[in-house]
């Protein structure tokens, strides 16, 4: 067998060949075995055996999560069930649960995508993996695990939770890589800090691979400080796989698309139309060789862009920008489209919070009204109202600048906000 | 000068008595304490028996405590007996930030002010007579 390696140095030539027969065999099983897809292609005049170039893709109808919902439970399986060897379902906060089902050869490319992260980190045969993504339906944990086998290291099951005794693990194992969000790693961090350990001298990290939510290069800089590791960004989604759909290298310059599995574009969310590379947009999938739960055209709802040009770390998959939110994590204010990680690129200026923060909506005389709640950094000495006061003026002013939104902003004792094992609770709407 | 312990708090119901019970359970005795207040925070300044300790503690509690030097000045415990010191202050110029007074005793209070460049300012109020007070003075 070939290095699994060598396919993320192909020429892209190679990689386009790859997608367009993927990209055909996927279309006419779609058609052929899933009931919407066969409509939805007729009603949009597409037609499945007629694909000769990867524009073609462009061309067939989007899928949607709320497509996915009214597939519940096994609307969107293109095989048979005796051929699903796993089942995983979206946290389904917002309504009915979407479910994704996985062959063994789906599980196979998986593995393979999530690898490819620690693989980028120089991990592989020898290092400790702690997955401490929660393990269940949720995706990360199991993809954590199938991928840290994949690439050949010993992996540490610990799932979320029970943070004094992951740090004891982490110690006395000597785990090399952690897998879990970026908020549960600096709840770790911090954790193991007020356990009066030193976790940058007391841990043998390498390397971090964090996702299932978006993170700000403030707090990617803390992390890097407080546990002495790499921090890399993954990315994914339950509809199209899970996590390791895209993956940050050593570079740290947006993550490297799975090409050879995933075909990207990006779109307008107004409009639909495709935008060109180097322009912010909501990202779509296309499932080039998923067996069981394959997708064409699915609307990701996440805002991001192609990064132009090539990576200097030599690989030829392309790259798309860290995620700057969810559409759905848009926040609609007095007529003013914001997203959280404008907020969180405003308090990286202020040394003064830490990096925690909680974003509250309200309606006050019928209009909305922002507070943001930001934790003051302990090292910073407040011994005056005044200056709390005049700290909270200035934050407000620059969110105002920034975001032409007011935002009132309240500092907060630190380790107030709630902390959170698995995705962090940054907005509460209360309106 | 002495060492004031200063502690963020949020205007939370039972958060002061927690602070308290903190600063208890760990043997520390308070000799003064103001709680200065907004509608979100509170910033609260405590005057007690080894501070460096009792901000060790409530930092180990999770609480955002700090040191802050400030002037605690003996005036006699009689009618007009800030307002001297007051009076000295203006005449040299100086702003007070913040302050607060307690007595100790029949004879004595104390005015704990907190004073910019207060090297220069504590050297003058001596010169002007009033007696400066150290951490061993108010806990002895």
């Amino acid at each position: 067998m070939s290095n699994p390696q060598d396919i993320l140095r192909a020429p892209h030539e190679r990689i386009e060949q790859i997608q367009l027969e993927g990209f055909k065999k996927t279309a006419v099983n779609c058609y052929e075995n899933i009931p919407f897809y066969k409509k939805s292609f007729d009603d949009a005049g597409f037609n499945p055996y007629a694909i000769t170039s990867l524009a073609d893709v462009a061309k067939a109808p989007f899928v949607t999560k709320q497509d996915l919902r009214d597939a519940y439970p096994y609307g969107m399986f293109a095989v048979p069930l005796d051929q699903v060897r796993e089942i995983h379902m979206s946290s389904g906060t917002t309504g009915v649960a979407t479910v994704g089902g996985y062959t063994k050869h789906d599980l196979d490319i998986w593995a393979d995508c999530f690898a490819r992260g620690l693989w980028y980190a120089g991990c592989g045969k020898g290092d400790v993996v702690q997955v401490a993504y929660g393990y269940g339906l949720f995706t990360g944990g199991l993809g954590a695990h199938y991928g840290s086998m994949r690439s050949g290291a010993t992996v540490i099951p610990t799932s979320a939770g029970s943070t004094e005794r992951q740090i004891r693990i982490m110690r006395e194992m000597g785990t090399t890589a952690l897998c879990c969000t970026p908020s549960y790693a600096m709840h770790i961090a911090d954790t193991a800090i007020d356990m009066g350990l030193d976790p940058a001298k007391d841990f043998t990290l390498k390397c971090g691979i964090h996702g299932a939510e978006a993170f700000s290069d403030n707090l990617r800089a803390e992390l890097e400080r407080k546990l002495d590791y790499k921090v890399l960004d993954i990315y994914g989604l339950t509809e199209t796989m899970g996590p390791g759909v895209a993956i940050e290298c050593l570079e740290q310059n947006g993550l490297h698309l799975a090409e050879d599995h995933f075909y990207a574009e990006i779109i307008d969310p107004k409009t639909g139309e495709l935008l060109p590379d180097g322009e912010w947009g909501e990202l779509v999938l296309t499932s080039i060789d998923r067996e069981a739960c394959p997708v064409v055209r699915y609307r990701t709802r996440d805002i991001t862009r192609i990064m132009p040009g090539a990576c200097a770390c030599g690989r030829t998959h392309r790259r798309i920008d860290r995620l700057h939110g969810r559409t759905d994590d848009m926040l609609i204010i007095r007529g003013v489209n914001v997203f959280p990680s404008q907020i969180e690129d405003v308090m990286e200026t202020f040394p003064e919070v830490a990096s925690w923060y909680r974003i509250e909506l309200t309606r006050r005389n019928g209009l909305d009204v922002v507070t943001l709640k930001a934790e003051v950094n302990p090292d910073y000495a407040f011994d005056e109202i005044a200056a709390i006061e005049r700290l909270q003026k200035r934050m407000k002013g620059a969110m105002k600048s920034a975001l032409s939104v007011n935002i009132d902003v309240k500092i907060v004792e630190p380790k107030s906000i709630e902390r959170s094992t698995g995705k962090a609770k940054r907005i509460v709407d209360l309106r | 000068m002495i060492e004031q312990i200063t502690v963020f708090l949020e205007n939370k119901e039972g958060r002061l008595t927690a602070l308290c019970k903190t600063l208890g359970d760990a043997g520390i005795n308070m000799h003064a304490l103001t709680v200065a207040d907004t509608a979100d925070f509170g910033l609260v300044r405590i005057i007690a028996d080894d501070p460096q300790r009792a901000v060790d503690v409530l930092q180990t509690a999770g609480y955002r405590a700090a040191l802050t030097k400030v002037a605690a000045i003996q005036v006699p415990n009689e009618p007009g007996g800030l307002a001297r010191l007051l009076e000295t202050l203006d005449s040299l110029d100086v702003n007070i930030e913040y302050g607060y007074c307690f007595s100790m005793g029949a004879d004595f209070s104390v005015d704990v002010l907190k004073v910019h460049h207060s090297g220069e300012v504590v050297s003058a109020i001596e010169a002007a007579g009033f007696r400066v007070l150290t951490n061993e003075d108010i806990c002895a």
